[in-house]
């Protein structure tokens, strides 16, 4: 199961330069810290693809690591399936930004990463074998991370976090860095490999189009401190289209207004 | 001249000729040097005379025997400062409150010439092999410390949150992210140190020992043997060449692998 609670949570942060701008503004301090996640309330359902949405430096990734266990919250707790979160493990997986296979191993060592401890070794081979296909590396198993373009990396990661099977998958940036077409590409993979495991996913990104291609659900953070401004089901057929869908379009222009964009560009 | 294009691997025969053409100057310039610069051969021999002693050094055995002497006190020496320096520097580059308190201590013995500390290596060890070994193991323990704490601070954090994602041990840290991550930068930490260590053992002979190419270099000046003294100095350069080559090797080695 993968039923998550992000209950009231709370980060602030030593930063001497903002700290001056807050001022005794009690709402912006944190005793002498400064705030960043102001008491963020959410639960997700099991199986649910979130994906959230802010501008840059409102608090998404802060509040991915601590979701992932990295970075421990100032107040508050994070609690997948009625277990609290008090560090990094195995049921939720945190995918990076960028660099996030080990570069020393290569694919087939780091899709092996997390099933170290199976003693079957037949079948822990036909286990990384399986995804590894289904990322569609199957003839890059020898090969490093630096022989592979950004996308495949991207892909061994995949394959990497879900071959532990986790409760949960950390998404952050997923698409960052990649030219346009890998990007729509690896989207549409990560939407199919979300139908198929069917795993509670959160997603972080900038781009509104990926957030309502992608989410059964949508949150929208605000700036600083961040709070929710936002969060809706999206109840739209797949594969979406814009154009089709006056509702959706509809909504695309709401969250513009909402991160401070006067129309749709 | 055309400029230089670093990216293009020169063909070996070039990369073996071009060093042979210096060594060739070199061995000229001596030639010279020593016939017309007025000295005495006594005082300033020239290669031949000194490649005929050296012909008697081998022949007699006493070259191999000082050779492996020193051969033997570095590897010694080195050996420790490696066994010692390595988890020492890993621990100070992944642990702050560590690093903290025994950081500024390194800093501050580092800069102490091993030189300075025959008078007390000779006190606490006496004569014989421990002195030198002493010596040589200081000369190389401070750099290896210090160079082992930068690599290992420096490494990408992403690596260590992958493996606390995947439950990784304490141990398996060390084996699977640290040593991996570090090994390139070590490498090229050990083939400087390496150097010194080679640098420091010739000094360390010149004091405590009756053996090494130290030792043979200052008997020779007693006995106004400079073509011995020219011998040693030539073996102490040869196996300083074997020792960067061999090092250059385990580095090549290395990024074959994962680190382009
Ligand atoms: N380790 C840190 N120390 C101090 N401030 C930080 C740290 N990490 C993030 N911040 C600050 O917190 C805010 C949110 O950062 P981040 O979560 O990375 O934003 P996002 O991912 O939404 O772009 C930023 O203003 C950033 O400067
Ligand atoms: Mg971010």
């Amino acid at each position: 199961m993968g039923h998550i609670v992000i209950d009231n949570i709370s980060k602030a942060y030593r930063n001497r330069r903002r700290q001056r701008r807050a001022g005794d503004d009690p709402e912006l301090r944190y005793g002498d810290q400064i705030l960043v996640l102001d008491h963020i309330q959410l639960e997700f359902q099991d199986g649910e693809m979130v994906c959230i949405l802010g501008p840059s430096g409102c608090g998404k990734s802060t509040l991915l690591k601590i979701i992932a266990g990295f970075d421990q919250p100032n107040d508050g707790r994070i609690v997948i399936d009625d277990r609290t979160v008090t560090r990094p493990g195995s049921d939720h997986i945190f995918v990076f930004q960028h660099n996030g296979l080990l570069p020393w191993m290569t694919v087939w060592e780091n899709v092996g990463l997390g099933l170290r401890r199976m003693t079957d070794a037949q079948a822990k081979a036909e286990r990384i074998a399986e995804y590894i296909e289904m990322v569609e590396l199957d003839n890059f198993e020898h090969h490093y991370p630096h022989q592979l373009s950004g996308g495949m990396q991207r892909r061994a990661e995949l394959a990497r976090a879900l071959a532990v099977n986790p409760e949960l998958l950390i998404m952050d940036e997923p698409f960052s860095g990649l030219d346009f077409l890998t990007h729509m590409k690896m989207r549409e993979e990560v939407v199919n490999m979300h139908e198929f495991i069917r795993k509670t996913t959160i997603v972080v990104t900038h781009d509104i189009d990926d957030a309502l291609i992608m989410g059964d659900r949508i949150v929208v953070m605000s700036g600083q401190p961040s709070g929710i401004k936002l969060d809706r089901r999206l109840d739209f057929a797949r594969p979406r289209d814009f154009q089709k869908e006056p509702a959706l379009n509809q909504l695309r222009n709401e969250i513009f207004l909402m991160l401070g964009v006067p129309y749709a560009v | 001249m055309p400029s230089d294009t670093p990216l293009m691997p020169r063909p070996w025969k070039t990369r073996l000729a071009l060093p042979c053409v210096a060594f060739g100057l070199l061995l000229l310039a001596w030639e010279l040097l020593a016939r017309f610069a007025g000295w005495s051969t006594d005082v300033f021999p020239g290669p031949l005379k000194v490649f005929a002693s050296m012909g008697e050094l081998i022949a007699n055995g006493t070259l191999l025997k000082h050779t492996v002497a020193s051969l033997f006190r570095v590897t010694l020496g080195f050996y420790l400062a490696v066994l010692g320096g390595i988890p020492l520097g890993i621990m100070l580059g992944r642990w702050q409150n560590a690093r903290l308190l025994i950081n500024p201590m390194i800093q501050f013995l580092r800069p102490i010439s091993p030189l300075a500390w025959i008078p007390l290596a000779m006190l606490w060890f006496g004569i014989g092999d421990k002195p030198a070994v002493f010596l040589i193991f200081l000369s190389s323990f401070f750099p290896i410390v210090v160079s082992t704490t930068a690599t290992v601070s420096a490494i990408n954090p992403i690596y260590f949150q992958v493996g606390a994602n995947f439950n990784f041990t304490r141990w398996e840290m060390i084996t699977r992210v640290i040593v991996p991550a570090m090994i390139p930068g070590t490498i090229t930490a050990l083939r400087i140190s390496v150097t010194i260590a080679w640098l420091v053992v010739v000094a360390a002979e010149m004091i405590a020992v009756q053996s090494g190419l130290g030792y043979l270099i200052l008997d020779s000046r007693n006995a106004l043997r400079m073509d011995y003294v020219m011998d040693g100095m030539i073996v102490i350069g040869l196996i300083g060449l074997l020792l960067d080559y061999f090092m250059r090797r385990l580095g090549r080695i290395e990024s074959a692998g994962w680190h382009n």
